[in-house]
């Protein structure tokens, strides 16, 4: 914890966890769809459901979903934003199971149709953690630039995958794995210190068995 | 790297002043240089000038519960706590407010505390003809202190109630406000210590679930606590108890205190009837935190 977690940050309130934290989450979700929505789909989860009209949790979700930072004085009117740049919104409530009590889900589509489904979670002090994309669990928090690759769970395909990144001279941060049972899908994750450049990241989508790369860096549009 | 006792900072500040060791730190912990470290909480200093400027007395909240209370303090014509506790305790609520009504803040430590420095850094600096690199160091005090009371115990109202929020900035306001006054490191460590002291066990019962009742209120509290711990400390009154024992009490009562009277909406103030009152009127449904 460094002494600017502690002082800081700037931010449109009320809440760090109910409102920087959804900035952030709404923003994470148009990362990796890396465009503008057209649509969005906003799910809350427990007391982002219960108390986030008060917080402004859905204008905060749609105010990252426009591209906004937690500190953007333009949070409070994102709903009237959104609707002037064409983006069509549905907030609601429900219940995830076995999600952490500020969850949002996020589905946003593109203008060619592509649709990106994150889950994410505000942990407070506008920290967050995204639980899973489309469906692949994950967990990490956005604040590095990240690698979520689904490959196939054989010997040799980390060391594959880590050659590339070696070749770039990026360096690892962490790496996390997870896959549903031996020898069926995994989802890799890595954090890496610095942004990546589109070659590395074409060269790890065209390795042998690995089905999808996704790439999130929350300083810039991918 | 961070501190995790009063003890390592105030043996850390043997050898420079108290704010410069923290900067020091900071600067090993984050690889970054002077400079850097330096723009950056002067950056926040000017955010916290701003989130006091930028307040607009007819702002009101979505539920309607906040907006409005610190221009009827600024106007008060008669006080008992006199003009310049009067300007504190304004400076308090308009930022508490600000945030309330979906106003930019800065966060010392949380958005529900934010109050609290900004209150009594500003009017100090306005009656003492401070520089605005004093300002600057004051941060640097408190965020020391603030990081210690972070890693031993939590600045999370969620976690540790209301003393983890309002207390820290109180505990890390009176810290910064010895620095201010020319205070020594044991001083500070003093005012931290007695700041927490007097709110130890406070509960985090927002009505409905909201930011605004009590919360903007009690950075009333948290700014008057800390002038009052800082004069303390100043006049040579120390606390019996060492800064860091007095912040691991602080941990063993957030960790004793039942999750209704943590942020969850459900006890205290938010348990009453007109509480639940405001809830079911601003369409509310707090549980589960």
């Amino acid at each position: 914890m460094t002494i600017f977690d502690v002082m800081g940050p700037v931010m449109v309130g009320p809440s760090s966890s109910h409102t920087a934290g959804a900035v952030r989450i709404g923003l994470v979700a148009r990362r990796l769809l890396a465009a503008q929505p057209v649509r969005a789909d906003i799910l809350l989860h427990g007391s982002f459901a219960a108390t986030g009209a008060g917080h402004g949790t859905d204008r905060a979700i749609v105010a990252g979903l426009l591209g906004m930072a937690p500190d953007d004085p333009d949070i409070p009117r994102s709903l009237r934003l959104a609707e002037r740049r064409g983006m069509a919104v549905r907030i609601h409530t429900g219940e995830l199971r076995h999600a952490h009590p500020n969850t949002a889900l996020v589905t946003v589509t593109n203008a060619m149709e592509r649709t990106v489904t994150v889950s994410a979670s505000s942990l407070g002090g506008g920290r967050i953690r995204i639980n899973s994309i489309d469906g692949m669990e994950a967990a990490f928090s956005g604040e590095y630039p990240t690698l979520i690759i689904r490959n196939q769970d054989r010997p040799g395909i980390l060391s594959e995958i880590t050659r590339v990144l070696y070749e770039h001279r990026a360096n690892i941060a962490t790496v996390q794995l997870y896959r549903d049972r031996k020898g069926g899908l995994a989802v890799t994750v890595i954090e890496c210190d610095s942004p990546l450049e589109p070659a590395l990241r074409q060269e790890l989508a065209g390795l042998d068995g690995v089905v999808r790369c996704t790439y999130l860096n929350m300083q810039e549009e991918a | 790297m961070a501190f995790g006792s009063v003890g390592a900072l105030l043996r850390a500040a043997e050898d420079m002043p108290l704010w410069e060791a923290v900067l020091d730190d900071d600067c090993r912990d984050r690889g970054a240089d002077r400079k850097d470290s330096m723009e950056r909480m002067t950056a926040l200093w000017r955010a916290m000038v701003r989130s006091v400027d930028e307040y607009d007395p007819d702002k009101r909240s979505a539920s309607g519960l906040s907006g409005g209370q610190a221009a009827k303090m600024a106007g008060a014509e008669k006080t008992l706590c006199g003009d310049y506790m009067r300007r504190v305790m304004a400076t308090a609520l308009s930022v508490a407010e600000q945030n309330a009504c979906m106003g930019r803040i800065v966060a010392a430590p949380t958005a529900g505390a934010s109050g609290v420095m900004p209150a009594v850094l500003l009017p100090l600096r306005a009656r003492e003809g401070l520089s605005e690199e004093r300002m600057v160091q004051c941060l640097y005090v408190a965020a020391g202190f603030g990081q210690v009371i972070a890693t031993r115990a939590s600045v999370s109202g969620a976690e540790h109630g209301c003393q983890a929020e309002i207390g820290s900035a109180s505990g890390m306001a009176a810290a910064a406000l010895v620095h201010a006054m020319g205070g020594t490191p044991g001083q500070m460590a003093d005012a931290c210590a007695m700041a927490l002291q007097n709110v130890m066990g406070l509960v985090c019962d927002p009505v409905a679930g909201l930011v605004e009742e009590p919360c903007v209120k009690r950075n009333v509290l948290g700014a008057v606590n800390a002038m009052a711990s800082a004069d303390m400390a100043l006049a040579g009154i120390a606390s019996a108890i060492p800064c860091d024992e007095v912040i691991d009490a602080m941990a063993a009562v957030g960790r004793a205190l039942p999750a209704a009277l943590r942020e969850t909406g459900e006890g205290g103030l938010a348990a009453t009837r007109t509480g639940r009152k405001i809830a079911q009127r601003t369409g509310s449904k707090p549980e589960n935190g």
